[in-house]
């Protein structure tokens, strides 16, 4: 980056109303409705939903990746001003790794069996660099070290069931920083693993923001992680952000009554035992059965006539808080 | 109500699983799933059992319930042994103790209907007749928030939330007094999960159920539990009261635990312990500090979460020298005050 940016610099990553839907026999599913978010370097969103509420499928369109009969309808993923969705495929092959890296949640399935970790690690790194097999290998192990594998010599030269869960993540994540992305989108990260796995995994990824000043997208359906780890939340519901502002705001004053209700609905530490917990009642919606309107509508102590006539907008309510929903 | 008598009681008991088949099955190693464990749970007591995956929680669960043979040890029910008792009389006493599995998918017979689920313990007990099975099915389905249309469809036109429920209502068919729910709500997502933590706590009350919780949610545990046993390579390392645990824990590593757990205030970024390296394998357990984990007491060490505080390294070492040598297991054997 030799040539200085103009003052009005593009966020490094701006999403803008993408539309992800999969055609399936019984109707269209719009599993990514409308999302539009913006992201600065060295800042962590953290991404926040219940299952079937399209964050995986936000982190998926962002890297192009949607699997059939999934497609990007609609919208723009912009990296620095660049729109990834208008790329040909093998320009975006090389955005994959060097912009924007993924971790999955499911480290078991993630690694191929059959080869040992650091030849997967240094076969994505011979993909987006001219480098020699022994330079690959050598900053394998280099990235081993980096993730906290100890004797990452040895390491490198195992099969991926000899590790346990927590470290076939760490393996995970050395490949995703293996060639240093602007942008790390790590779905559920840590799901998979025990609490105390989960720790030293968080705080990996903290020590790695910190140090390469990637920005992060965390997935998680987690809101102690979030509160955690995240700068900013984006709440998302069928499809939708319904509610996006800082990670204060967020916990200490959200807007949304969704966000109010998933803050109530969950046990904490430290809280009194017997307080019933207030949970929300319904089922989680069925992206094949949307209600017209506010998808969150029929769960909603909120909810009025009015909010089945229109999808109601995200808004900025309060500075720097936005809120889909007309009774904010 | 808690009385002070227990209902389930295991005595010392231990369980070997043989891996990797030797040749005509004289498997050479063995998983010390549980080590040695004894605890009573009062009745109408929920005992919370805490761990990671593969500390040998589940399996106690199924001891408990004599679903799986101790290799030894003795498992008391009511004040008598399971152990001893014929096939018949075991058959008997299964009705008062019944088991809610965490996959809401795969524990339901997707070929049954639901009232054949719920109803199926009915007819192996043969309790009533077959129009009083069916009156009690509909009870059960109104019990746990079902609608009454359900007992004729199948598990697949269920939510996971609503399966629970029906695992739930199967449970509690033969009218039990003892409930293991081995991570009951661990598939659902947060919403869900607080709709069945209240139906537990309500179906508790109204039944005057004693329940033995297992999951690995800290969070969850502490919020239905009376006491909390946690449980750590096969052995309880800590168990008392509910508010002891959370508020005063003594065992290194219930401490860890707790300060893993991620708190939902943004305020609180807090420093964390962090255990050195992963759990060590149950498959011939390391020898050492009787309370199991040698290895990664040894490299219990403060990891600061965020920097600048420094200031605070001071206290690990005091910490860690007591957390070998001053091993503090409360007792086990009952309701303590």
């Amino acid at each position: 980056m030799i040539a200085a940016r103009p003052a009005a610099a593009p966020p490094l990553l701006e999403v803008r109303d993408l539309h992800t839907v999969f055609a399936l026999e019984e109707g269209a599913v719009r599993a990514v409705d409308g999302v539009s978010f913006a992201l600065e370097r060295g800042r962590v969103l953290g991404l926040v939903g219940e299952s079937g509420c399209g964050k995986t499928m936000t982190a998926l369109s962002l890297m192009r990746l949607v699997p059939p009969p999934g497609r990007i309808v609609d919208g723009q993923v912009r990296l620095e001003g660049r729109d990834l969705l208008r790329l040909p495929e093998r320009e975006m092959r090389a955005v994959r790794g060097a912009g924007l890296g993924m971790i999955f949640q499911e480290p078991m399935t993630s690694l191929n069996p059959v080869f040992t970790v650091g030849s997967q690690i240094a076969e994505a790194i011979r993909l987006h660099r001219r480098v020699s097999r022994r330079a690959a290998w050598a900053r394998a192990v280099e990235l081993l070290d980096e993730v906290g594998i100890p004797e990452p010599q040895r390491r490198a030269r195992e099969y991926p069931h000899r590790l346990s869960g927590g470290m076939r993540q760490r393996v995970m994540i050395a490949i995703a920083i293996s060639c240093e992305p602007q942008v790390l989108i790590a779905d559920e990260p840590t799901t998979a693993l025990d609490v105390t796995i989960q720790a030293e995994i968080l705080d990996l990824l903290r020590t790695l923001r910190e140090r390469h000043g990637m920005a992060v997208v965390l997935i998680t359906h987690d809101l102690g992680v979030v509160a955690e780890q995240a700068d900013e939340v984006a709440i998302m519901y069928a499809g939708r952000i319904v509610e996006h502002a800082s990670v204060l705001d967020v916990f200490e004053h959200p807007l949304h009554p969704y966000t109010q209700a998933l803050l109530r609905s969950m046990p904490s530490l430290g809280s009194e035992r017997r307080r019933r917990l207030e949970a929300i009642p319904g089922q989680v919606p069925d992206l094949l059965h949307l209600l017209s309107g506010c998808h969150f509508r029929d769960r909603c102590p909120k909810a009025i006539g009015a909010c089945a006539e229109q999808d109601p907008p995200l808004e900025e309510k309060e500075r720097q808080h936005a809120a889909a929903c007309i009774r904010v | 109500m808690i009385s002070l008598a227990p209902l389930v009681e295991v005595r010392d008991v231990h369980k070997h699983f043989p891996i990797g088949s030797g040749l005509f099955g004289r498997g050479r190693a063995r998983v010390h799933a549980v080590e040695g464990v004894s605890l009573a749970i009062c009745a109408g007591e929920t005992l919370g059992l805490v761990g990671e995956s593969g500390c040998g929680k589940s399996t106690l669960g199924r001891l408990m319930l004599r679903l799986l043979e101790p290799t030894s040890g003795d498992v008391l029910f009511d004040g008598r042994s399971l152990l001893t008792l014929a096939p018949r009389e075991l058959r008997a006493m299964r009705r008062q103790m019944q088991i809610i599995f965490q996959d809401p998918y795969g524990s339901l017979n997707p070929r049954m209907r639901v009232a054949s689920i719920v109803g199926e313990g009915l007819d192996i007990h043969r309790l009533g007749t077959r129009r009083e099975r069916r009156a009690r099915v509909a009870e059960l389905l109104e019990l746990v928030g079902l609608p009454p249309d359900a007992a004729g469809r199948y598990p697949h036109e269920f939510s996971g939330g609503q399966r629970q429920r029906i695992g739930i209502a199967r449970a509690l068919a033969v009218g039990p007094r003892f409930i293991v729910a081995d991570e009951a709500v661990s598939a659902l997502d947060v919403s869900i999960q607080a709709q069945i933590l209240n139906l537990l706590q309500d179906l508790q009350r109204r039944l005057g159920l004693t329940l033995l919780f297992i999951a690995h949610d800290l969070r969850v545990v502490e919020h239905m539990s009376d006491r909390v046993a946690i449980m750590y390579l096969g052995r309880i390392v800590e168990c008392g009261p509910r508010a002891e645990i959370y508020r005063n824990p003594r065992h290194p590593y219930t401490r860890t635990l707790l300060s893993a757990v991620p708190v939902p205030d943004p305020r609180r970024r807090k420093l964390r312990m962090a255990l050195g390296g992963d759990v060590p394998s149950p498959v011939n357990p390391p020898p050492g500090c009787a309370l199991g984990m040698p290895w990664r007491c040894a490299g219990v060490r403060l990891r600061l979460s965020r920097p600048g505080a420094a200031a605070m390294r001071s206290p690990v070492t005091s910490f860690r020298r007591r957390a070998c040598r001053r091993p503090t297991a409360r007792r086990c054997d009952g309701w303590q005050r």
